[in-house]
C-alpha cells in the first residue's frame, strides 16, 4: 500500500502524518488524531456532519482525500473557543436552542463560521444556504438560522475570528 | 478496499496512466468516487490526480469562455465572466460539495445529479479531451452519448459561447426539497432572438434519462417561432418525447414523464 506524507496545519499546529493514498480526511482527523468534533454520518457528502474549513472553504470530511490537503490549513470545531470562552457561535447556538441531539452541531457551526468569514452580514437566505448542505433531524433549522444571524449581528467576532486552542471543548 | 494516489504534473502523463491501466480513475473533486470507495463500490484501485493548471483555468475570449475540467461550482459562482452559469453551479449541493465538485466530474455524474452538465448542454459546450497523448475537441452531446466510454480519458475543460441576453439563457433544477433537495428534473435552454423569432434553440434535461440529454423535439418546436403561448403548449406537448427517466426515491419515471411539460412550460413563458 502507497503512503504519503502529509504536511498541514489543523486548528493552528503544524503537522506531519503518513497516509495512505485513499484515506479520507474524516478517517484521518477524527479516528486517527482524535479530532471528534467531526462526526461521521452518511460518508456520502450528504449529511454535513464532517463539515470542516480548508483553507477557508467549508469542505467534507467524508469525501475529502487527506491526500489533497497536503499544505493546507484546516480548521474544526475544536479551534473555536478562544481564552475568553466560547465562540460568539457557539453562544449563540446556546442562546437560541440551536441544537438538540448536537450531532449536526459541530458540521452546523463550521458552515456557519466559513459563511461569516466570506459574508460577515449575512441575510437570512444566505444563511439558509450556507446551512444547505448539512441536514439536522431535530430542530427544524430555524433556531439554527435564528443563531447564526445572531452571532453576524454580534459583530466581527461572529466573522470568523479565530479562537484559541482548547482541545475536546466542542 | 485499499487504493493509491498518484499525482502528476501534467495532462499527458496523467492521461498516459489513466489510458493504460483499466483499474485506474482520474479524481476531480472526490465527490463521486471517494463516495464510491466510502460505499466500497469502487471499480478502481488506482486514483490519478493531476496539478496541471490548465485544469484550473478560466478564460475569456471574446464571446467564448475555456473552463477547467478542475473548476469548482464555488469558483464558477465567484468568476463574474460565467455569470451565466451561475444558476446552474448554485444548483449542485451546498457551499461544501460546491467547493469540491468540478466540472469535469459533472459531465460524469449520473442521475440524479448533472445539473452542471445540462446547462453547458444546451450551451452547445465542446469538451476537450485528453486520450493518452494525444488531445481532442467533440461536442458536448456527443460526449455524453459515449461518457461510459470515456473514463479512459480525461477531460481537460470545456468550452462555451456566452449567452446574448441575460433572458436568453435558462435554467430550472425542480425539487421537492427547499432550498436545496436532489433534482427531480433539471432543464436549461437557450433561446436567442433573432428579429423576434427563436435562433439556434437549444433545450437540455438532466434526470429525463441515463444522462444529460438534448430535448430535440422541443427545439424543432420552437425554433424560428416567436415565444408565445400557442407555440409553447407545442413544445410541452413534445417535451418527454425521446426520453427514458429513471425511477428513483425521489420520483417515478412515469411522474416524472407527467411534470416535464408543465415545468418547461413555466420556464418557457418565464413564470418559473
Amino acid at each position: 500500500m502507497s503512503h504519503v506524507t502529509l504536511d498541514f496545519r489543523l486548528n493552528g499546529t503544524g503537522r506531519t502524518e503518513l497516509i495512505a493514498g485513499g484515506e479520507t480526511l474524516l478517517s484521518l482527523l477524527r479516528h486517527r488524531l482524535d479530532t471528534t468534533s467531526i462526526k461521521q454520518g452518511c460518508r456520502q457528502g450528504t449529511c454535513g456532519s464532517c463539515t470542516v474549513i480548508v483553507d477557508g472553504e467549508p469542505r467534507l470530511a467524508c469525501i475529502t482525500l487527506a491526500a489533497t490537503c497536503d499544505g493546507c490549513t484546516i480548521e474544526t470545531a475544536e479551534s473555536l473557543p478562544g481564552p475568553g470562552g466560547l465562540h460568539p457561535l457557539q453562544q449563540a447556538f446556546m442562546d437560541h436552542f440551536a441544537a438538540q441531539c448536537g450531532f449536526c452541531t459541530t458540521g452546523m457551526l463550521m458552515a456557519a463560521k466559513a459563511l461569516l468569514a466570506a459574508n460577515p452580514s449575512p441575510t437570512r437566505e444566505d444563511v439558509v444556504d450556507a446551512i444547505s448542505g448539512n441536514i439536522c433531524r431535530c430542530t427544524g433549522y430555524q433556531p439554527i438560522i435564528e443563531a447564526v444571524l445572531a452571532a453576524a449581528g454580534a459583530g466581527p467576532s461572529g466573522a470568523g475570528q479565530p479562537g484559541g486552542s482548547r482541545p475536546g471543548v466542542v | 478496499m485499499t487504493v493509491g494516489l498518484q499525482t502528476f504534473e501534467t495532462l499527458r502523463d496523467a492521461s498516459a496512466v489513466v489510458g493504460r491501466d483499466p483499474s485506474a480513475r482520474f479524481l476531480g473533486g472526490g465527490t463521486l468516487l471517494v463516495r464510491a470507495l466510502n460505499e466500497e463500490a469502487a471499480d478502481f484501485s488506482t486514483l490519478l490526480r493531476c496539478t496541471d493548471r490548465v485544469l484550473v483555468e478560466i478564460r475569456a475570449s471574446g464571446s467564448r469562455v475555456r473552463i477547467g475540467a478542475g473548476v469548482t461550482m464555488a469558483r464558477i459562482l465567484a468568476s463574474r465572466e460565467l455569470a451565466f452559469l451561475h444558476p446552474a453551479a448554485r444548483a449542485v449541493g451546498g457551499p461544501a460539495v460546491r467547493a469540491q465538485a468540478t466540472v469535469g466530474g459533472n459531465l460524469f455524474a449520473p442521475p440524479p445529479y448533472g445539473d452542471l452538465a445540462a446547462a453547458l448542454l444546451a450551451l452547445d459546450a465542446r469538451v476537450s479531451v485528453q486520450s493518452g497523448y494525444s488531445p481532442r475537441d467533440m461536442p458536448l452531446d456527443e460526449f455524453l452519448r459515449t461518457r461510459d466510454t470515456m473514463v479512459r480519458s480525461i477531460v481537460s475543460g470545456v468550452e462555451v459561447a456566452r449567452p446574448r441576453g441575460e433572458r436568453s439563457f435558462r435554467f430550472l433544477k425542480v425539487s421537492k426539497v427547499r432550498p436545496k433537495g436532489v433534482s427531480l428534473l433539471t432543464i436549461a435552454a437557450r433561446l436567442e432572438d433573432s428579429a423576434g423569432r427563436l435562433s439556434g434553440v437549444r433545450v437540455a434535461y438532466a434526470n429525463m434519462g441515463p444522462a444529460p440529454v438534448r430535448a430535440a423535439a422541443v427545439e424543432r418546436a420552437l425554433e424560428g417561432r416567436r415565444l408565445e403561448p400557442l407555440v409553447v403548449e407545442a413544445a410541452a406537448a413534445a417535451a418527454a418525447n425521446g426520453c427514458s427517466p429513471p425511477t428513483d426515491a425521489i420520483a417515478s419515471a412515469w411522474y416524472r414523464r407527467e411534470v416535464l411539460p408543465v415545468h418547461l412550460s413555466r420556464l418557457l413563458l418565464g413564470v418559473a
